[in-house]
């Protein structure tokens, strides 16, 4: 008897278990019969890097070819998306019928940057009994075959050797000047913001750092700029610094110490990026953004492009320094729009700003 | 008798009294010279040990009392007081350095900007052929030229082994030779005299289509010198209605280039670092 029962319940396990997974997995799979269903169900495939599967959801009226839907979704040409991973999609359906859908798509993708957000209205059509999603080719400006002249400079530098004599001469760290400083609080934190420039001759790479000294002249936190800076300066070159101190207010302190840190590197005047069309606006969400247009005027593509962004006052106080990568690369010559996202308490004293860009090159060091 | 006994006695160990002191005399050299050979003179009979003590120095010899020691100049390369001891004497002299022959030269800084007051500043320190600092007054000259341009040139006289100069930078740029020398020996360093702040930083634009090739006029600073190439020059074009548009150029060959969109009723402008250039506003000719 015992020996018929327990392969029975063991069957019955098996069948038990195989019924749970088979309703759990139906439960946790996107309904595709409505369009918002279809939208979660394409990004999830996205985000499991199913570029296949993804495809076959593509509408065919996009008439888009799978190597260009894979470029666009997953980065070419060493970009930010190359270095990415989608994490996270919101959807909300903005308008729906019976053909057609237009859902709005907050994305977030974790990058080699820290998280980048990318919001992105699909239009959802529904095609042979099912919805797909509307995915047009991207619009590539192709440049005639040509050669681009390109002499710009460089800087090496020759460092004493070892065996020189004491007092032997060395080449001088370049000279960086603070050129302007303000410290304020927004939502518990302290920013300290300003610009520093190189007046020296040389390029450097500059650091600025910043120690919060407290009521009883105590160090209390010391922050430097990381990436919202340009670390490599040219020589003349004016770059924005924004320090964050989370969690601390001004009435906790009594000042702040700045230091500007500078070491002669290694440079190369090349590319140059021109900023086009800046202007500030207010987006889908109605929120301040900085626009504009990102042209590569040299040779070289630029890989990942970071935009930096500089706002004054009507005093020309600088009173707020944002700044965001662009996830697509700067081919020569080819216009690239950017958006930099704008505080909206910050946005009407905003007189005017100033857009400079950091260029990461994969193929140089 | 008994009294002829004690004169005896006395005047036998006054001998032997005086013999002993004979024994340990010393005679070290009045004057010497780093790495130049002394002679030190023993008295006495017999055998003794000398020792040399010195900076950097300790010499030990196995003497024949009464006749002269030499100790070789390869043996005695430091300056300073050295102490010469035999049997119990001991005898200090003074070891001097030789002449100049080495120059440690500190020139500050490798570049500075023309036409500034008292930026560059030269030290030196005078040695002896063996590194022995010489404390003794020594006139050292410096030189400081450009490009074959009008020199300076000034003697300083060293106190405790040390001349130093503080001068002006010339008004013309270029690798300034900076050059230190005391007697045969000479120290050359090389300061890079560099263009200052841009001066009078002009701008001409011309239309080629749809857009508008913006470049500088050769850029100088207030002494006429060009100012180095790779130097940010900033392209400003505002109004317009078509938003802000900016080029961050650098300098090729003296002049900066850069290309914006021809936006009709738009404002050029243009600076470099925190120099502002001129301004121009595009009108029906652009």
């Amino acid at each position: 008897m015992k020996k018929k029962t327990f392969p029975l319940i063991m069957g019955a396990l098996v069948v038990l278990l195989v019924a749970v997974s088979t309703l759990g997995a139906g439960r946790l799979r996107a309904n595709t019969s409505t369009a918002e269903g279809a939208a979660q169900a394409f990004f999830a495939k996205v985000r499991a890097h199913d570029a296949d599967g993804a495809y076959a959801m593509v509408s065919p009226s996009s008439n888009i070819d799978k190597g260009s839907f894979y470029r666009d979704l997953y980065g070419s040409d060493g970009n930010l998306k190359t270095f990415s991973n989608l994490q996270q999609a919101e959807t909300r359906v903005l308008r729906e019928t019976d053909a057609e859908a237009d859902v709005r798509t907050n994305l977030q993708w974790s990058t080699a940057v820290g998280a980048f957000n990318e919001a992105r209205d699909i239009k959802m059509v529904k095609e042979s009994g099912g919805w797909h999603v509307f995915w047009p080719a991207p619009q590539q400006v192709n440049l005639p075959p040509q050669v681009i002249p390109v002499n710009y400079l460089r800087w090496d530098i020759i460092h004493p050797r070892s065996g020189d004599e004491w007092g032997s001469q060395n080449v001088e760290a370049p000279r960086v000047r603070i050129v302007s400083m303000n410290a304020v609080e927004k939502d518990g934190n302290i920013i300290i913001m300003g610009e520093v420039v190189n007046e020296d001759t040389v390029p450097g790479f500059v650091n600025v750092s910043a120690t919060l000294v407290g009521q009883d002249g105590k160090d209390l936190r010391e922050e430097s700029s990381f990436d919202k800076t340009s670390h490599t300066l040219l020589p003349k070159e004016v770059s924005p610094f924004r320090i964050d101190f989370v969690n601390i207010t001004l009435k906790q302190i009594k000042n702040v110490r700045m230091s500007p840190n500078a070491l002669l590197v290694p440079a190369s005047a090349d590319p140059v990026v021109g900023v086009l069309h800046q202007r500030i606006e207010k987006d889908a969400r109605g929120h301040s953004v900085l626009r504009g247009e990102l042209v590569n005027e040299s040779g070289q593509t630029v890989n990942i492009p970071h935009v930096l962004a500089t706002y004054y006052d009507n005093s020309g106080k600088v009173i707020w320094v944002s700044d965001g990568y662009v996830d697509k690369a700067l081919l020569p010559q080819v216009p690239v729009p950017f958006s930099v996202e704008l505080r909206d308490d910050v946005a009407p004293n905003v007189q005017t700003y100033r857009v400079t860009v950091n260029n990461y090159t994969i193929d140089r060091s | 008798m008994r009294k002829l006994l004690y004169i005896i006695a006395a005047i036998a160990v006054c001998i032997f009294a005086a013999d002993s002191a004979r024994a340990a005399e010393l005679r070290v050299p009045q004057q010497a010279t780093a790495g130049a050979a002394i002679t030190i003179g023993t008295g006495g009979s017999g055998e003794g040990t000398l020792i040399v003590t010195g900076p950097g120095t300790m010499i030990k010899k196995k003497v024949k009392l009464g006749g002269e020691v030499t100790i070789p100049g390869e043996e005695l390369r430091h300056s300073g007081r050295f102490t010469a001891i035999l049997e119990g004497d001991a005898r200090s002299f003074y070891i001097a350095p030789a002449p100049p022959a080495k120059l440690n030269f500190l020139a500050r800084p490798s570049r500075v900007p023309v036409s500034q007051p008292d930026v560059i500043s030269g030290v030196a320190f005078i040695f002896d052929n063996f590194d022995n600092l010489i404390l003794q007054s020594t006139p050292v000259r410096f030189d400081l030229s450009v490009n074959g341009g009008s020199a300076l040139s000034k003697t300083v006289t060293s106190k405790d082994g040390i001349a130093w100069l503080k001068t002006n930078s010339a008004s013309r740029e270029g690798a300034a030779q900076f050059v230190a020398s005391v007697g045969n020996a000479n120290v050359r360093r090389v300061i890079q005299l560099v263009a200052s702040e841009p001066c009078g930083l002009r701008m001409k634009a011309n239309r080629q289509g749809n857009s508008l090739m913006v470049e500088t006029d050769p850029v100088r600073d207030c002494s006429g010198n060009p100012v180095p190439d790779g130097t940010i020059v900033t392209f400003i074009q505002t109004g317009g209605g078509q938003g802000r548009s900016t080029v961050d150029a650098r300098i090729k060959k003296g002049i900066a280039r850069a290309t914006l969109p021809a936006v009709p009723g738009a404002t050029l402008s243009v600076a470099s670092g925190v120099v502002l250039g001129n301004e121009i506003r595009m009108g029906g000719g652009l």
